[in-house]
């Protein structure tokens, strides 16, 4: 749903914050994932969580959609406390966001078009018919062809299941937007096409979108600010060219690979082109 | 978020001066269509479009706006949009650039094309068991002569699970049919003081046909749907395929132990089933027709030869080869998702009773004609 209150012009720090972290705490068994974390995500990013395997991003982002219940702590999520919602309460929070999993979460039962049309056939009363057009049309935004809204799940490939599961995850207009690793296993030209989805969405839709991801090109190209996790903590919050000056050990080791460097030195070079040569998907067609 | 959301309305104000109000969202748009028809049919050849009372748009709003102002352009007639929020431009925009999407159809196909695919589909299919039950003769007959390949410890174990765990149900079964046989027939016997040919009665009628039938029907149940079922889950998560890349043939390993298991618990089982349900019967005519044990074993020994028996447990070998074969074959069809898995375990345990009951039949018809 997009509101009044999105505006082109509100600049990204003076807008509230859209998730808010204090003091979660996370354990399975005896072993602490969160200790402690704060995280702030602001109205209108695009915000990027990375960190190492088993850092804890995931369950991060699982807390963040109800998926798992943290130890301690109190998380909002639209100015909603996620922690002491009653079940209808949460049944309507949750149509105010879209979620887009590693794996496409897609029904296998179901082609893609009618995974697409899901969410808008369970909660409105809107006609088959322009349900069916809403979702080729979502199914095209997302840089799908039209024709394979007639296909199964299993028969796409994994780009194009990433792309499905953004087309579906879009179905109500989320305010909020979260990708779970949108590029990994694609091959670069994939990836890059992914790329400029994610920002041609948040410029049509202004949505928040939160992402986990590993890929570094990613997160010098998309990201407006990055949270770095580590040791049960945020360790560094901020842009890219930010986080690219900070010392803490953990953040130096995403900089200062080989895998790094090489992206910091692309991001620099495009940066000045980029800016007119905004590549728009849905204006080729 | 505005917290407060109105309905979403639209009305004119003076003639070809539309007013666009409220919240125009998924939730909110669905009865729009009606007063939407309302512009398209006033017939001012200009159409202005007020949007400054707008709250909310979403993309189903401006898309159901859209798709009414596309039908009045084409009709020749100009739309002006006056005073729309900017945020909204962007969206409107695009929307109306894609407005000419496609959206596929499925392919439909006429009833005589359809029962021509499915009659195809089972032809093929036919093919398809054929040839699986080809390659399953040809991997038994590379490794006949290899006892070391046979895999007895899977065997053996497939026995376990398909037979000796099987023994209660069956058992069972078996007992309370023997009873069903031996009740339904005291009645007629009596009229004719006939009690005595209840042995003939539950005896043929255990040995020859019910005892066979009912241990292949628990058993397709019960292991040619587990069979389906494993072997189309590892056909989802690629198992087989990883089972063939290093050099492990499935059949060898999955199928071949499968049937040379079942071909000797099946029989097994059935001579189990005819133990307990002649009991059964024995026990019924020993309450309601007065027969008691030694006269029945005694009047069963001397009518009901061996090869009643034998015909019931012959049957059993070929039941239990079908519901083997079936219950793999139908697992290898699996194709890609958790539902198909459940489709192709249905269907192997739909077919191998099918066809369990068909060869019945079939037996029933040779063996009267052999005189057996």
């Amino acid at each position: 749903m997009q509101s009044a209150t999105n505006t082109n012009t509100a600049a990204p720090n003076k807008s509230p914050n859209i998730i808010e972290m204090r003091g979660v705490s996370t354990r399975f068994g005896s072993h602490v994932v969160h200790a402690d974390l704060d995280l702030e995500v602001r109205q209108g990013e695009i915000f990027a969580i990375v960190g190492g395997s088993g850092s804890g991003k995931s369950t991060l982002l699982r807390e963040m959609i109800m998926l798992h219940r943290p130890d301690s702590g109190t998380i909002k999520v639209l100015d909603t406390d996620v922690l002491a919602l009653s079940p209808g309460e949460a049944h309507i929070l949750r149509q105010r966001w879209g979620v887009m999993f590693q794996h496409g979460g897609l029904f296998g039962t179901l082609n893609v078009r009618d995974n697409v049309g899901l969410p808008l056939r369970e909660h409105t009363d809107l006609d088959d018919t322009l349900i069916n057009e809403l979702a080729a049309w979502k199914i095209t935004l997302s840089g799908l062809e039209p024709e394979a809204g007639l296909q199964y799940p299993t028969e796409l490939s994994g780009g194009m299941l990433k792309r499905a599961s953004m087309a579906r995850a879009l179905a109500l207009d989320p305010e909020l937007l979260f990708l779970d690793e949108p590029t990994a296993g694609l091959d670069p030209g994939g990836a890059g096409g992914i790329d400029t989805l994610v920002r041609s969405l948040h410029e049509l839709y202004q949505s928040t979108i939160v992402i986990i991801t590993h890929d570094l090109d990613f997160l010098w190209q998309v990201t407006d600010r990055v949270a770095v996790l580590g040791e049960g903590k945020v360790v560094g919050v901020g842009s890219m060219s930010e986080l690219a000056q900070m010392d803490h050990p953990i953040i130096r080791e995403y900089f200062d690979g080989p895998r790094g460097r090489a992206a910091q030195e692309q991001a620099q070079t495009q940066a000045g082109v980029q800016q007119h040569d905004k590549e728009q998907p849905w204006t080729q067609k | 978020m505005s917290s407060q959301i109105t309905p979403a309305n639209i009305s004119q104000s003076a003639p070809g001066h539309f007013v666009v109000s409220g919240s125009w969202t998924a939730r909110t748009v669905a009865d729009m269509n009606q007063k939407l028809a309302a512009i398209v049919d006033s017939d001012t050849p200009e159409v202005l479009v007020d949007g400054s009372h707008l709250q909310a748009i979403d993309s189903v709003g401006v898309w159901t706006l859209q798709r009414q102002f596309k039908k009045m352009r084409d009709a020749g007639r100009s739309i002006r949009l006056l005073d729309w929020p900017p945020q909204f431009q962007k969206l409107l925009d695009v929307v109306e650039k894609q407005l000419d999407i496609p959206v596929p159809a499925p392919p439909h196909h006429s009833l005589l094309e359809t029962i021509g695919r499915k009659g195809e589909a089972a032809w093929q299919g036919m093919f398809a068991l054929l040839s699986f039950i080809g390659e399953c003769a040809l991997a038994l007959l590379r490794i006949a002569p290899q006892p070391k390949r046979w895999r007895w410890r899977l065997v053996l174990k497939n026995i376990q699970i398909a037979g000796f765990d099987a023994l209660p149900i069956i058992g069972l079964t078996a007992f309370l049919l023997g009873i069903v046989v031996a009740y339904q027939g005291a009645d007629q016997l009596r009229h004719y003081g006939a009690n005595i040919f209840v042995v003939d009665l539950v005896g043929f009628a255990m040995l020859r046909e019910f005892s066979p039938l009912i241990t292949a029907i628990i058993i397709a149940g019960r292991s040619g749907s587990a069979y389906a079922a494993q072997i189309g889950t590892m056909v989802v998560t690629e198992e087989i395929d990883g089972m063939r890349t290093i050099g492990i043939e499935p059949i060898d390993f999955l199928v071949l132990p499968k049937i040379i298991a079942l071909l000797v618990a099946l029989p097994l089982l059935t001579v189990f089933a005819d133990v307990t349900g002649v009991f059964g019967g024995m026990f019924m005519a020993r309450s309601q027709l007065d027969i008691n044990f030694h006269e029945f074993l005694v009047r069963f020994g001397s009518v009901i030869h061996l090869s009643a028996l034998l015909v019931g447990v012959g049957k059993a070998f070929v039941f239990a080869a079908i519901i083997a074969i079936v219950g793999c074959y139908q697992g290898f069809r699996t194709k890609g998702n958790a539902d198909s898995v459940g489709r192709q375990t249905t269907r192997s345990v739909v077919q191998s009773i099918f066809i369990v009951i068909i060869l019945d039949s079939g037996f029933s018809v040779i063996f009267s004609i052999l005189d057996l």
